[in-house]
């Protein structure tokens, strides 16, 4: 046996788990308190303590981490045009596992650098302007953060004329010059800028984080959860050597507070006579709902979704809903336990999660009629020819109906434009280890994608 | 401004429109012509039009339209374009720009008093563009 260690430092939990390389299998999963405040050792020991009761002792050869505690890895990013720069910005750094707390376009303002130094972000993503293109904006907001005390790195990844001005300007400064991440219009270049950010996390969150008690422990990479599980859903949609994966895929992931939606996929226009507009996305691709969760963002869902559709899909009054509601975003920690009534309010609660942040992801498509006839216009990816949904979240991995929550995901003719997959197989993440695997990707791909074709639960095809 | 650095041009077909043969020829004619050229393709609104002129610094719009529309999908752009700071940037327009009997005399007028600094009737040559963008980039004698 080759037992290895996977941890993750989550907001709440710190959940571990335990694979065996010799016989691709998982071996146990535990989870604790994440004790961030005073030692994360704490929450970490507590947690082996009660995997080694389901597995009995363990010699790990190696141990991998990955965390979101302590607010996980938070960025501000400025950029120059919303649409184009600005886009580019909040992409490269969703795709990096990062959280976004500010995004800027044009010039920044005196209250913008108020707004930013209360926000406190992890790392500053400045760009704006093509290559050879707009400098003055990049130099000027280079110029107003310069104005700040260093108080956190800057990468900047703009118009490359202007880097080294940029850097420059902000001596003094922990500066990182980067790639621009739209060299040309229209082209994306964000690759470059997020192995930055995940190396600046290692070398210098961590610390923050109050990780580094940890890091003795740890065999190396430290990573954002988030960047781990686009990994694993990466490895998963694409396969690797002597291992298929299973093909394009979206994955939705549920939380307290937020959802975040990955599609492994091109999504780009597959007619003729279809136009695309718009920045082109990656494959892997990552977005993250502030406002929708199970619990601190409850409101969002009601509000995005409506409340007649909660108390349509719940089957409780809407007098009913509105009470429960207020209810669940007090006591965070509530789970339904056997009450029918919060059983059916948080089927419908997660169905309409996974709608809205879906819905929010894929591209939309606009039918016009040209004098060339019939035309269409999409903008963002085309997910209707993705077969494979992946969902995970607490929410959805303990819920009854998982399968007709995930259904949430597909095509709705209520949203004819949204171009969301018409069918799928449902895969769920009863053991929660998406982020695990991801974090066992880096080394051992091809037993990480066994074990995830192992664990992740087949729901059948949904239409 | 750098010596020798390429004037840089943004074109596309506006409106709902989707011809996009003459687009790509008029693409490699600019590249040809020593321009850096920024091409939307077709169906471009106004805004993508400033949105990419901003991003990439451009030295002029190039907009044309062959459907018969392009006075309405023309209006306000030279506003738009003062708007969104590219205050006095070159806008031209070509095709076929309307429709209907009358003399170009008249729509290159209406163009004009629309903001545009050229119109061009249908079948110019890519060449008269290129001429009339050099004049009004000030490019005269250079190899551009």
């Amino acid at each position: 046996m080759r037992p290895v260690l996977l941890i993750d430092f989550g907001s709440t939990y710190t959940k571990l788990t335990a694979v065996d390389l010799d016989g691709e299998a998982l071996l146990g999963t535990a989870a604790a308190y994440t004790t961030v405040q005073t030692d994360i050792s704490d929450g970490l020991r507590e947690g082996l303590a009660r995997l080694e009761e389901r597995t009995g002792k363990l010699d790990y050869l190696q141990t991998f981490a990955c965390s979101s505690a302590a607010g996980g890895l938070r960025m501000i990013a400025s950029g120059l045009v919303p649409e184009l720069t600005s886009e580019a910005a909040k992409l490269a750094s969703l795709g990096a596992g990062a959280k976004i707390v500010g995004l800027y376009s044009f010039e920044l303002t005196e209250d913008d650098l108020e707004d930013i130094q209360t926000a406190k972000p992890d790392i500053f993503l400045l760009v704006g302007g093509t290559d050879g293109g707009n400098q003055e904006c990049i130099l000027h907001n280079a110029r107003m953060l310069a104005s700040l005390p260093p108080a956190f790195p800057i990468v900047v990844a703009g118009n490359r004329v202007a880097a080294r001005e940029c850097q420059r300007i902000l001596a003094g400064h922990e500066v990182h010059v980067c790639p621009n991440v739209m060299p040309k219009f229209g082209v994306l270049q964000i690759e470059p800028t997020q192995s930055k950010i995940r190396e600046i996390f290692l070398n210098r969150i961590v610390q923050a984080k109050g990780l580094s008690q940890v890091t003795d422990l740890l065999s190396g990479i430290l990573m954002p959860t988030p960047s781990a599980v686009l990994q694993a859903m990466e490895l998963l949609a694409k396969g690797c050597e002597g291992e298929l994966g299973i093909g394009d895929l979206v994955a939705v992931d549920v939380g307290g507070a937020t959802t975040d939606v990955y599609s492994m996929a091109d999504g780009m226009p597959e007619q003729m006579n279809t136009v695309y507009k718009g920045l082109p996305e990656p494959f892997s691709k990552r977005t993250v709902e502030g406002d929708i969760g199970m619990r601190y963002s409850i409101r969002g869902i009601v509000e995005a979704a409506g409340l007649p559709r909660v108390s349509q899909l719940s089957g409780l009054s809407q007098d009913r809903v509105e009470a429960l509601v207020d209810m669940l975003r007090a006591n965070t920690d509530r789970l339904p336990d056997g009450d029918g009534e919060l059983e059916n309010l948080d089927y419908a609660l997660a169905s309409l999660a996974v709608e809205t942040a879906v819905a929010r992801h894929a591209g939309t498509m606009e039918e016009t009629y040209t004098l060339m006839g019939q035309t269409f216009v999409q903008s963002g990816k085309n997910l209707t020819n993705v077969r494979q949904i992946v969902v995970t979240g607490g929410s959805l991995i303990h819920a009854e109906r998982v399968a007709e929550i995930a259904r949430h995901a597909l095509y709705s003719t209520a949203q004819p434009a949204s171009l969301r997959p018409k069918e799928a197989d449902i895969w769920v993440d009863r053991t929660y280890i998406l982020a695990a695997m991801g974090l066992l990707a880096a080394h051992e791909p091809q037993t990480a994608l066994r074990i995830m074709k192992k664990e992740l639960e087949k729901h059948g095809y949904q239409k | 401004m750098e010596i020798g650095k390429k004037k840089v041009l943004v074109i596309g077909v506006i409106g709902a429109d989707v011809h996009a043969v003459g687009n790509k020829i008029l693409y490699h004619a600019f590249t040809e012509a020593g321009f850096d050229v920024v091409n939307l393709g077709v169906m471009v609104s106004q805004e993508e039009y400033i949105a990419a002129a901003i991003e990439s610094n451009a030295d002029a719009i190039v907009v044309s339209s062959l459907y018969g529309q392009g006075e309405l999908d023309c209006r306000g752009m030279r506003e738009k374009c003062d708007e969104a700071g590219l205050k006095g940037i070159p806008l031209l327009v070509g095709g076929n720009i309307v429709i209907g009997k009358q003399t170009f005399e008249d729509v290159e007028k209406r163009f004009k008093e629309m903001g545009f600094d050229r119109a061009f009737p249908p079948n110019t040559p890519p060449e008269t563009t290129i001429e009339a963008l050099r004049e009004l980039l000030g490019m005269d004698g250079e190899g551009a």
